[in-house]
């Protein structure tokens, strides 16, 4: 028999299996919907596999439980949406000026204020451009499955370790609640020991974590460092997938459930003879830019699918300009759209093209 | 004893301090030296500095890592106990220090300090209260004294208006978990080695990790009470002390004493089995036949509509389809409705939503009415005929009405309603295999008791389709 265990899972609990497969040894939570299966798993799996588990009084103080977890050398994570996201916004940059590695996960929910808690996509924002104050960056994943909710949760400590930087899991209501197979990762990783971390012994005695430098020189040279960091990021290390990309004349740029949407609109388009192709960022910074612009090069629309105002629109408003001409498809409030909604939006462009 | 000469805890010259390396940046007269001094030579009278981190919180001791030779960490304003809370999940030996002031502390981190001391984190902290925000220049702390005047209380602080003096040590002794609590002062000679002695217990509570240990500082700002540093110490004992009693509240814990349950750390192979133990689904063969089923199952909450999908979507990957299944959820639930959407399909899924499902399962009436409109033309209903009396309008579709709530009476089990219709559905569509619905069925069912009911309802089921579909 094959050692590939296949599981239906929701993509909240998937989270929890990469997170312990990556080497996560700490989750400190607070509990909201539709991200609360995470602490659910957390709560049951950290604690029985010798790991640590805690639920905080607030966010703020799970963030700050990271910072100090993760200052001491541990791998550490939490989960969380949209009103969460924002008390924990002081404790990421505080996190980003000391350079240590965190895991967060967003399952976001529709906002502003307490919204509700059906899927939007607006933290592309407060993710992908900072968030808190500071000019700081976190890598941000954005998974589309219950499989890639594990996988890149496994990959995501190895990233944080690598670079010493936030690793957010960007995702929304509907991949935390949808069930799906997934495979556990093959092999469980471990975290190192790190150089600069405090491990309250002889060897880290000199150790300082800290995100203050009073001197405007060398804030200045650390804040120069931080952006040689993001764009050294940016070099190494960056994921996408297309789906009829290569002569799509129709290019949908979607993530997470936005994109599994668009998926079906390809096919059903493909069907009918529209040339539509689905450039999915699996990685929202790095943002595939280079790619997005050589596919613009042959397009004829780039079309951004979200369930927001268009903040990752903006993105591609901007890669693109110039290249090609492009349309915003945008949802608020939780509205998901159907596959029939984008693919007739689309034909009646081609139409109106064809006349 | 109060030794004239600099402690080896802290550094011989400070180099991180950018001019003057030889001196601190403590205003003279501030209490914040003699604190720092008390401490860092109780480092290494007990043996501790190697194994100590020093948490600087933001205030005037912000820069405490100048000149602590220990592990340092500096935190964010008010948060240091969740900081040192982090740290204590992760280094089990560690001394932590949390260094805290007026600001910090009684104001802006007034919850990450009460569940920490409520939580017993074995840690010590040092509450600096010099009822003034020092950093800042001079502004309104929590704890100064009514009519004290400050930047923002030029008048003198109203209790009216502004809020009363916070005893922090009193609000402490509201909460079982610490082992210790004690206000000290700083105010003469004589309450500073009073003061040491207590430093020293705080700490040896902590090395004996016997938990929470507060001790609340008075402690002289003579630059913004805008005093010289003697009459600042006079003040101290004719104002402060008064409204915040020199005294212990507490030198014993009230709870017994706090024990470590964590497990040992898995290793690979257990912690496969840990996250495989819902059981594995059984290998899918190549699946036949090729096709796309877009199921909606809606009921009341409680009739296992949500465990109906997930048995489906088990059912579907074991025959080797791809499979979504996505709930109705949250309040939506407990408004007493409840669907779940399974799609299966040969080939790679898109949406999980099922906005237009070929076969609809409907358990109640309400579901009926809601989704009978969208099912694809060409699909099928399947109507639980026991609670829907009404038929189906359309005539584009095919139907079936089944009696599954009347079938599940005998099993005394209702929910068992949903296994009925699942496997006649899937006779009915040419897809059952009765082997691996056997196999799938105990994964797929929550109360482990209740699988041999759902097993006989299933046999059940493929009789009454022998007997009365075919």
């Amino acid at each position: 028999m094959s050692e590939k265990v296949k599981q239906l899972i929701k993509g909240n609990e998937a989270v929890i299996y990469g997170a312990l497969m990556g080497g996560a040894t700490h989750f400190f939570g607070y509990p909201i919907t539709p991200a609360s299966e995470i602490a659910h798993g957390a709560a049951r799996y950290f604690t029985l596999s010798g790991r640590h588990f805690l639920q905080a009084e607030s966010e703020v103080a799970v963030i700050n439980m990271l910072y100090g977890a993760a200052g001491a050398g541990a791998r550490v994570m939490t989960a969380s949406s949209g009103p969460g996201m924002s008390l924990m916004a002081e404790g990421l940059s505080y996190i980003a000026g000391a350079e240590l590695p965190c895991v967060v996960v967003d399952v976001q929910r529709a906002g502003p204020g307490l919204g509700n808690i059906w899927p939007e996509q607006s933290d592309y924002n407060i993710t992908v451009k900072g968030g808190g104050h500071g000019n700081y960056k976190s890598i941000v994943m954005a998974p589309h499955s219950a499989q890639e909710m594990c996988d890149f949760t496994y990959q995501a400590f190895e990233l944080a370790d690598k670079y010493r930087i936030t690793v957010i899991i960007l995702a929304d209501a509907y991949i935390g609640q949808m069930m799906e197979a997934v495979e556990i990762p093959e092999k469980l990783l471990e975290g190192e020991r790190k150089d600069w971390a405090l491990y309250a012994d002889k060897e880290s005695r000199e150790n300082l974590v800290t995100s203050i430098l009073m001197d405007p020189q060398l804030q200045s040279e650390h804040n120069w460092k931080l952006q040689d960091k993001y764009e050294r990021i940016s070099r190494e290390f960056c994921l996408w997938d297309e789906l009829e990309c290569d002569d799509a004349e129709y290019l949908l740029v979607a993530y997470g459930i936005s994109s599994r949407i668009c998926h079906s609109a390809v096919e059903e388009l493909r069907k009918k003879g529209i040339k539509a192709g689905l450039l999915r960022p699996k990685t929202l910074f790095p943002f595939p830019e280079e790619r997005l612009k050589e596919l613009a090069g042959s397009a004829s629309k780039v079309i951004s699918a979200e369930l927001s105002n268009g903040q990752m629109a903006a993105d591609v408003e901007r890669l693109c300009g110039g290249i090609c001409p492009t349309e915003r498809l945008c949802w608020l409030g939780g509205i998901v759209p159907s596959v029939q909604e984008i693919s007739e939006k689309i034909e009646s462009w081609a139409e109106g093209e064809s006349k | 004893m109060i030794v004239k000469e600099k402690p080896k805890a802290f550094y011989d010259t400070f180099e991180r301090k950018g001019a003057g390396q030889k001196v601190t940046h403590y205003c003279p007269g501030c209490g914040h030296g003699t604190a720092h001094k008390l401490i860092a030579e109780l480092l290494v009278e007990l043996d501790i500095q190697d194994r100590t981190i020093f948490l600087s919180p933001v205030g005037c001791s912000v820069f405490a890592y100048y000149y602590m030779d220990t592990g340092n960490i500096q935190c964010a304003h008010g948060r240091a106990p969740a900081v040192g809370t982090g740290i204590r999940r992760t280094h089990k030996d560690a001394i932590l220090i949390s260094y805290q002031g007026d600001g910090d502390l009684a104001a802006i981190g007034t919850a990450e300090i009460i569940h920490a001391a409520n939580r017993g984190e074995n840690m010590t902290v040092f509450f600096i209260n010099n009822a003034i925000y020092g950093m800042t220049g001079g502004q309104m702390a929590p704890t100064t004294l009514e009519g004290q005047k400050t930047l923002t209380t030029p008048l003198g602080r109203s209790s009216g208006r502004d809020g009363n003096p916070i005893g922090m040590a009193e609000l402490m002794n509201a909460i079982k978990a610490p082992v210790y609590i004690e206000r000290v002062s700083l105010s003469t000679a004589g309450k500073v080695l009073k003061a040491r002695k207590v430093f020293k217990k705080a700490l040896e509570n902590q090395i004996e990790k016997k938990g929470f240990s507060f001790v609340e500082v008075l402690s002289p700002c003579p630059i913004n009470w805008k005093m010289d540093p003697v009459e600042a110490r006079s003040w101290m004992q004719a104002q402060l002390e008064p409204i915040y009693p020199v005294k212990n509240f507490r030198d014993e814990s009230l709870l017994p004493p706090p024990h470590d349950d964590t497990l040992p750390q898995m290793e690979e192979k257990e912690m496969k089995q840990l996250l495989s133990a819902g059981g594995a689904i059984p290998e899918g063969k190549n699946p036949a036949p090729d096709l796309e089923q877009r199921v909606k199952i809606a009921g009341f909450g409680g009739q296992g509509v949500l465990s109906a999908g997930v048995l489906l979507a088990n059912y579907a990957i074991a025959r080797g389809y791809q499979a979504t299944w996505l709930p109705s959820y949250g309040p939506e639930m407990r408004g007493g409705k409840a669907n779940a959407s399974v799609i299966f399909s040969s080939r790679a899924i898109g949406s999980p939503v099922v906005a237009v499902p070929n076969v609809l399962i409907a358990l109640n009436t309400p579901s009926l009415i809601s989704f009978e409109p969208d099912v694809e033309r060409g699909g099928l209903i399947m109507v639980n005929s026991t609670l829907i009396s009404d038929k189906v309008k359309r005539e584009d579709v095919d139907v079936l009405y089944i009696p599954a709530s009347e079938m599940a009476k005998e099993s005394g089990v209702m929910a068992t309603a949903n296994v009925i219709m699942l496997t006649i559905y899937l006779k009915y569509k040419g897809l059952a295999d009765t082997e691996i619905l056997k196999k799938i069925l105990p994964l797929s069912v929550k109360r482990k008791d209740a699988v041999a009911v759902n097993l006989k309802m299933m046999e059940k089921a493929l009789t009454y389709f022998e007997e009365e579909l075919t």
